[in-house]
This record gives structure tokens, C-alpha cells and sequence, in this order.
């Protein structure tokens, strides 16, 4: 208990004294933020869809979460680069509690990450609809979280350096989010994509914000819940399994 | 308190370590020596339970590294050939995050932290971050971090690589200090003869996985017929240099196994 408690407490120690990246994290979503919210309002509008910053201001805050969580996963490659995860896997210590310390660490950052960027869009002119229902998306930010950082270490187990970091976001994280619905409403669309999107776990955790910041949601609120609970809980197990498969 | 007995390491057909026996008495300095790649470093990862053994037994203190996992994990000390230091947290910070992870209470270990960075001359850099460290100090800490469980051995793989000798000779008359005060056993590699020679009251010698000499400083000098310890090491291992092959050939098994996360 006392393991995943002070490994818990070093990912938060690193993430408050890492500044300089905690600023350079916040650019990603502040950009489409500002520039697509603003942006894309007008067309978004006449097409009869409501007010586009309300709209993406949730996919937003989802998505650094999401960023934030799957990359505490890939820090791993890190700690291996620079002998960090010796130390602790020699210890007397069972790799399921390194792991789920981690894994805590790394989802308590990408909700501090996601909480940062509420705050952004609330002085952006961000209003939630029911006051009331922000605990709910709250909720559906810690299973967004959970479920990446697990997905992370999944991951960041099964590479041995940094040489497949680009491929993972430009094969994996990048298609997570732009298949999410983050960006744009997920009625209406082709069939494929319909389908493709359908498999995006992301997409029905930010359905689940959208229900309770917004009152509208694409899927049913209850699926939502199902989707990335047992989604979640799926990925803890394979990130636990393939961690504890790692040789050093 | 090691007892190594016909361990055998292969990789695919590649036998690393091949029949090798010995045993290391409580109290010890025990000095492994061999040229890179000789099997010293798979060797220790066997003795540390980071490696199963192909076929033989080893004993720490009496338990079976593979079997008796956390046990004998609780039991030794290890100072890696790279950094395994976290340069995000201080030096106190690392000191505590082994302390919890080694279960000392935290009474003792506060104690025993302030005790050893001290004797290690850290106390007063304590709340600056790792990164900051020169790589002397990063050594010392490391060093400092394996004792703080109190273990009853020792492992360092090559702790002196890169030191300057000012930094070198500090960190021997240390370890030597807690070998003699705590008798913790120590079981070191290092491709320093002076070193070796100095600091191990016996020393083996490992070569293409097989065990070429051990007895003590004097002995395998007297065995060699040769006046130091570096002359014997030559005429006991070759003078072929056998390093880089062995480079390249990791760094392909690394790339050939990034996406299965398997063995290297």
C-alpha cells in the first residue's frame, strides 16, 4: 500500500516540477480551443447546430486528458532510458502495486492536465448547462483518464525505446481523438466512419460529458458509463499483465 | 553467503554464463573481473533475481533467488551499471522512495537516510535535485541508496566507470568502511585491476561465461606468474579486444524485439 502510495506521489512530484511542460501540454488543446472554437463557430452555426465552443470546449478537456494519461503510460520508455525502472523492479515490491501506483500517478496528473484546461474554458465563455451535473462529467474525466493511463502502460511495457513513440501517436492517440467526436458531431456521418467511431472508446467518454455538461448526448448516458468502466477495468488487466511481463 | 553452483545462462544458442561455480563467504569483498562481455553483468542479474537461471542453482543468505523473489530482494543492495536515479526528485526524495519500497520503518528511516548522507557527504546537497548532481555525487547517492535497507550484501556493476580517481578512491574507502562496520558483503565487478586489487580480499575471473581463476589477489598473480594484477588478467583472459560486436548485435535484438516487449 505504502509502494503505490509514494510512486503515486513521485509521478505528481515530477508533473508540478516539470513547468516547462506543463505549459508546452497546454498548448495542443488551447490551440484548437481557441482557433476551432472561434474559428469553425460561424459555419457551425449556420448549419444549425448551436453554439461550436460549447460544443468543443468537452472534447477539448477530453483530449488533454487523454494526451496527458497515455503519455504518464509511455514514461516508462523513460524510466527505462534512464534506469529509473531498475530500481523499482528490483525491489521487494510486487509489480502489480509498481503498476497500479503508476497508473494512479499518471490519471491523478491527466485530471489535474483536464481540470487546468476547464478552468481555460470557463474564462474562455464556457458555461456548462446544469451545474448540477458537473460531478457526473467529472466522473467520466477520471474513467477517460483511468483507462488511458492503463492503455499507456499497456504500451509503454510492450516498446523498448523511444523509437516507437511517433508511431503510437500518429497511428494510435491521433485517431483516438480525431475519431472521438471531439471535434464534431457523430450524427449524420458516413457509414464507415459511423462504425469507426462506434469502437473509439474515447468517443463515449466524451458522449458522457457532453450528457452532463451539455444535457444533449449522441448514445445512451447509461452505455457510456458501461462502455468505459468495463473498458477500463479490461485495459488495467492487460497494462498489469504486460507489465509484469517486462525484462530489464 | 552466495553459493553458485554449475549456473549455466544460454540465449538461443549463445551461452553467456557456462558452468560456473563459487561461493562467496559473509563478510566478504568479492571481486568479479572479466573483459566485456565475459558474462559478469548476466551473472549478476541472475544472483539479483532479475534472470532465471538456464540450469544450476544459486543461494543468497540460504534462499533461491527464483523461488524466494521479495525475500532475497529485501536481502541485497545493488548499484546498477547505468544510473537508475529518478533526476526529477531530490536526493532526499530518492533516499525515501527506496526506503518505502524496501518496507524500513520510517523512524529508521529517516535515521539511517541522514546517517548515510552524511557519510557520504550528500547531507548538505539533500533537497537538490538528482539532475543537478555531478556524476561522482549520483554515484555516491547511489551507493548511499543500497545500503539504506541495511542489506547483508552488496552488488556493484562497475559503480566506478567514468569516476574521476579523486571520486574513486572516496567511494572505496566508503564501501570498505560499511563492509568492515556493518559486515555486509560485497560483490563487485570493475574494470579497474588497481581497484580489484586493493579493495577485494578474493576475486574471480570470468571469461567467454567460464570461470578462469579465483583465489585471492595474490594467489592469481602468483598463479599467472606475473607481478600485477592487470598482467595476470591479460595472460589469463587474451588480449583481443571483444567489445563492439557484442554492441551491435544488442542493439539489433533490441529492434528486433521492440514490438514484443519480450527478453533482450
Amino acid at each position: 500500500m505504502n509502494a503505490i502510495y509514494i510512486l503515486w506521489l513521485r509521478e505528481l512530484k515530477r508533473y508540478v516540477r516539470s513547468r516547462a511542460q506543463i505549459i508546452a501540454s497546454l498548448g495542443n488543446p488551447l490551440l484548437y480551443l481557441l482557433v476551432l472554437g472561434f474559428g469553425l463557430g460561424p459555419v457551425f452555426k449556420r448549419a444549425g447546430n448551436g453554439n461550436y465552443f460549447q460544443f468543443v470546449a468537452p472534447g477539448v478537456i477530453a483530449m488533454a486528458v487523454l494526451f496527458s494519461s497515455i503519455f504518464s503510460g509511455l514514461g516508462l520508455l523513460w524510466d527505462r532510458q534512464f534506469g529509473f525502472l531498475k530500481e523499482t523492479l528490483v525491489a521487494p515490491v510486487s509489480r502489480l502495486q509498481i503498476m497500479i501506483g503508476r497508473t494512479m500517478g499518471g490519471a491523478t496528473v491527466a485530471l489535474l492536465q483536464g481540470l487546468l484546461i476547464c478552468v481555460v474554458c470557463v474564462i474562455a465563455g464556457f458555461r456548462p448547462a446544469h451545474l448540477a451535473a458537473i460531478p457526473i462529467a467529472f466522473v467520466f474525466m477520471v474513467l477517460i483518464a483511468l483507462l488511458f493511463a492503463a492503455l499507456g502502460v499497456a504500451i509503454g511495457s510492450s516498446l523498448q525505446d523511444m523509437q516507437g513513440f511517433q508511431l503510437i501517436m500518429n497511428f494510435l492517440v491521433m485517431p483516438i481523438y480525431f475519431l472521438s467526436g471531439a471535434l464534431f458531431p457523430l450524427t449524420g456521418l458516413p457509414k464507415v466512419l459511423d462504425y469507426i467511431t462506434r469502437v473509439d472508446p474515447l468517443a463515449y467518454g466524451i458522449d458522457g460529458m457532453r450528457h452532463a455538461l451539455l444535457g444533449s448526448s449522441t448514445f445512451d448516458p447509461m452505455l457510456d458509463f458501461a462502455v468505459m468502466t468495463v473498458l477500463g477495468a479490461v485495459l488495467m488487466v492487460v497494462g498489469a499483465y504486460r507489465f509484469s511481463k517486462i525484462e530489464i | 553467503m552466495i553459493r553458485v553452483q554449475n549456473l549455466v545462462k544460454t540465449f538461443g544458442s549463445f551461452t553467456a554464463v557456462n558452468d560456473i561455480s563459487f561461493e562467496v563467504p559473509e563478510g566478504e569483498i568479492f571481486a568479479f573481473l572479466g573483459p566485456n562481455g565475459a558474462g559478469k553483468t548476466t551473472t549478476i542479474r541472475m544472483l539479483t533475481t532479475l534472470l532465471r537461471p538456464t540450469s544450476g542453482s544459486v543461494e543468497i543468505d540460504g534462499l533461491d533467488p527464483q523461488f524466494k523473489q521479495n525475500e532475497v530482494r529485501q536481502r541485497f543492495g545493488i548499484v546498477f551499471q547505468d544510473p537508475s536515479l529518478d533526476g526529477d526528485l531530490t536526493a532526499w526524495e530518492n533516499m525515501e522512495l527506496h526506503g518505502v519500497l524496501y518496507h524500513v520503518p520510517h523512524k529508521a528511516r529517516r535515521q539511517r537516510t541522514e546517517d548515510l548522507l552524511r557519510l557520504f557527504e550528500l547531507w548538505d546537497r539533500r533537497g537538490d535535485q538528482v539532475k543537478k548532481f555531478s556524476g561522482g555525487m549520483k554515484r555516491r547517492l547511489e551507493i548511499a541508496r543500497g545500503f539504506l535497507h541495511t542489506p547483508r550484501i552488496l552488488f556493484l556493476d562497475e559503480p566506478t566507470l567514468g569516476l574521476d580517481p579523486q571520486s574513486r578512491n572516496q567511494l572505496w574507502s566508503h564501501v570498505k568502511k560499511l563492509n568492515e562496520t556493518e559486515r555486509v558483503t560485497v560483490f563487485l565487478t570493475t574494470h579497474y585491476m588497481d581497484e580489484a586489487d586493493r579493495v577485494a580480499h578474493r576475486i574471480g575471473i570470468i571469461d567467454h561465461g567460464k570461470l578462469a581463476a579465483q583465489g585471492t589477489p595474490a594467489e592469481i598473480k602468483q598463479q599467472a606468474g606475473v607481478a600485477t594484477l592487470e598482467d595476470a588478467f591479460l595472460a589469463l583472459t587474451g588480449s583481443t579486444i571483444r567489445e563492439e560486436g557484442a554492441d551491435n548485435t544488442d542493439r539489433m535484438r533490441q529492434f528486433a524485439k521492440m514490438w514484443s516487449g519480450g527478453k533482450r
